[in-house]
């Protein structure tokens, strides 16, 4: 076990930190989480100047334009611009770690020039189109039927959970060509332009007050074969194989943000007074604790990936364990406020000393309710593990 | 950066682990219930198979290793419920005399305050040739017949004899306050090791039996609620041995970290491990898990020895906060 950075790792990190330390501060304002053109224009202007730099699609292959890095170098790259308080990847989520991965992988070579470059540049914005309103945790219940018709297929359904639908140029569509035999066969992946006539975007207003997600209606949204990744009937596999990306670096970022947050915790009960109670100490401390034990972890999942070059199952025990942290995490936050807790809006301190911080704390207190449902619930999380790694029977 | 095991972390673990079945097999484990002194043909064999001496340097006597190795060969000893004062004779090596091949076992003792309440109690006492006593002048060195102690007559763990010191001398001061932190910190670490094995080995064991046991006509692992139980077992397990092996590592690699915050946070996620997972690993089984023949008790109750010796876990958790 060997917890330091090789040299070459070390100039990798150099180097990035030497750039993002002359762009961050060219950067404008963040814009309004509400102003969804604006969070497009500003998260792909972000992408395009990683792109010029070198650092677009990290751990794509050079050969479709990525940077290939290894497993431990994105891991660096994620600490290095959570360091930086980089802009988050935002609107181009979607591309760069979900469909562009998949096109990457099972993509034609038309496809993938046809399609990889505007995500790498910031030109092309991606969403998804999986979940339905019957189809959620069993993903592959799904409804949204295409029918072959001459070069097109026709589709017509509903998705939901589709974050910056509003602002994107795709969708990457799980769609049900056929009811015959077990029900992942019967699915077909496709890449379905956003101004194809036909769709209907609506949004869905969050517990947290955002418009993040939408739900889609389609009714005869007419999407070129050509746009098939795969084989009809084969998208369950395809979608799958995009997990193969994954190198235990999900949620990395947000897991450096997390031990930056118990910083700022402590900060806040020092401030209050809270800090003399030894019972505040003792939970920032277990917290603390925790994060730490998996900052280790998510190393651990790094490196079993830089070895094996397959996904290890740590990545379920890493996302049940962080979701169900963060969450706590969060609540600690929440109740150091006191009743600042209760305002959405800033306060001032009583003593003078300025803005409490109580609007970002419960802005992070209201979201993490989403953590233990999103990316597979906590439940599901932990049905993977009993079947997939401790090998108990399927109920 | 690489933090699985390397080859040589991995055989040395695997070397361990058959020593330990080959020595320590449950059964043999369980027939040294009620005894006051170490076996000592089983202290020879874990000397010989380098556990109280492989962070020695070559020159005396040692393997060179590192924490790291000692971290792995812990994590089995735990696995094994191998009795006896492991981590104390281990981090007194360097400087008991003896220690490292075996023909000195050694207890460890912090220092408690003045004008205490609760008794303050050593294991294995009959056995020991030396007890250290950390406090913040440094480490003190007595001959056991120097403590005035009273057995315990009926102690929670039936595998570990245990005393009751009514008095603890001064000593002779036999290492500075620098290496009295090291010393805590190092038996943090491997106590912490022992208490992941510990948390594996109950979550193993429940898996096997809700893979075994039918109820309503089926495995009682294919209900959720038994799964969710399961999967809870090896998430505790899996996140407190990284936390381990990174203490670990930092105590041998000073440049990636804070050795003492790492410690202390892993004696606190280690202990809640094995204690939750021996728990829940009763649980699992039931009626029988609540009976004296199911290995689960003996997993909780040396568990709970193993976390006593680390001091309140409110306390490692305020030395984390400190040092965030």
């Amino acid at each position: 076990m060997d917890l330091r950075y090789s040299e070459a790792e070390e100039t990798f990190r150099a180097g990035l930190r030497a750039w993002l330390t002359d762009t961050i501060p060219t950067l404008g304002a963040a814009p309004s989480p509400h102003d969804w053109p604006a969070r497009r224009a500003y998260d792909t202007a972000w992408q395009r100047m990683l792109y010029d730099a070198g650092y677009a699609g990290i751990d794509w292959p050079a050969e479709v334009g990525g940077r290939g890095a290894s497993p431990v170098e994105q891991l660096v790259y994620l600490e290095e611009l959570e360091r930086a308080h980089a802009p988050y990847v935002g609107v181009n989520f979607v591309g760069l770690l979900h469909a562009g991965p998949t096109i990457v992988v099972e993509g034609t070579p038309e496809q993938r020039e046809r399609f990889l470059p505007g995500i790498l540049k910031g030109d092309a914005v991606w969403c998804q189109g999986f979940s339905e309103p019957d189809a959620g945790s069993d993903l592959a219940a799904l409804r949204t039927r295409a029918v072959r018709d001459g070069d097109d297929y026709v589709v017509s359904g509903s998705k939901i959970w589709t974050s910056h639908a509003e602002v994107a140029d795709y969708c990457e569509l799980l769609v049900r060509t056929s009811d015959e035999g077990p029900k992942q066969r019967g699915i077909t992946w496709l890449a379905m332009p956003m101004d194809a006539p036909g769709i209907d975007i609506r949004p869905l207003r969050t517990i947290a007050g955002s418009n993040e997600f939408a739900e889609l209606f389609l009714d005869g949204v007419r999407v070129p074969v050509a746009n098939r990744v795969g084989e009809e009937n084969d998208g369950w596999r395809v979608t799958m194989v995009t997990l193969s990306f994954e190198r235990g670096t999900a949620f990395v970022g947000e897991l450096l943000q997390s031990m930056e947050l118990v910083g700022e915790l402590r900060a806040l009960a020092r401030r209050t007074g809270a800090w003399e109670d030894a019972a505040v100490r003792a939970q920032v401390g277990r917290l603390g604790a925790e994060l730490d034990a998996l900052w280790g972890l998510a190393r651990r999942n790094v490196s079993q990936a830089a070895r094996t070059d397959v996904p290890g199952v740590g990545g379920s025990v890493f996302k049940l364990a962080f979701s169900e942290l963060r969450q706590r995490l969060a609540q600690l936050g929440q109740d150091l406020l006191g009743a600042a807790g209760l305002s959405w809006g800033e306060l001032e301190a009583d003593d003078g000393s300025g803005p409490l911080g109580n609007a970002r704390l419960l802005d992070v207190w209201i979201n993490s309710f989403s953590r233990t449902i999103a990316a597979g619930t906590s439940q599901i999380q932990r049905n993977i593990i009993a079947e997939r790694i401790l090998g108990l029977p399927k109920g | 950066m690489d933090f699985e095991l390397s080859d040589d972390e991995a055989a040395l673990a695997e070397a361990m682990r058959r020593m330990c079945q080959s020595r320590f097999p449950l059964e043999r484990v369980r027939a040294g219930e009620g005894r006051r002194v170490v076996d000592a043909d089983q202290w020879r064999a874990l000397a010989e198979a380098g556990v109280f001496s492989l962070r020695l340097a070559e020159d005396d006597g040692g393997a060179g290793l590192g924490t790291a190795h000692a971290a792995v060969v812990f994590e089995e000893l735990g696995r094994a419920l191998v009795p006896g004062p492991l981590v104390a004779t281990h981090v007194a090596a360097r400087i008991v005399k003896g220690a490292g091949t075996g023909e000195q076992l050694v207890g460890l003792v912090h220092r408690p305050p003045m004008g205490r309440v609760l008794p303050v109690v050593v294991a294995d006492l009959a056995s020991l040739g030396a007890v250290l006593v950390v406090d913040e002048q440094g480490v003190h060195q007595l001959p056991p017949e120097a403590l005035e102690a009273e057995p315990i007559d009926h102690g929670l763990d039936p595998l570990t004899p245990l005393w009751r010191l009514a008095t603890i001398p001064e000593g002779a001061v036999v290492a500075d306050a620098g290496t009295a932190r090291e010393l805590w910190r190092d038996h943090l670490v491997l106590s912490a090791a022992l208490l992941v094995g510990m948390a594996s080995a109950v979550a193993e064991l429940a898996t096997e039996y809700a893979k075994q046991r039918r109820q309503f006509d089926r495995p009682i692992g294919s209900f959720q609620a038994v799964k969710h139980l399961c999967a809870d077992m090896l998430v505790r397990a899996e996140t407190a041995r990284a936390s381990v092996h990174a203490a670990a590592v930092t105590i041998d690699q000073p440049d990636v970290g804070d050795a003492l915050r790492a410690g202390a946070g892993a004696a606190l996620l280690a202990s809640d491990a094995a204690v939750a997972n021996a728990k829940a690993c009763i649980q699992v089984h039931g009626g029988m898990g609540f009976t004296w023949e199911v290995p689960a008790h003996l997993y909780l109750m040396r568990a709970a020895l193993v976390s006593r010796g680390l001091g309140r876990a409110q306390r490692l958790a305020e030395v984390v906060a400190e040092r965030l």
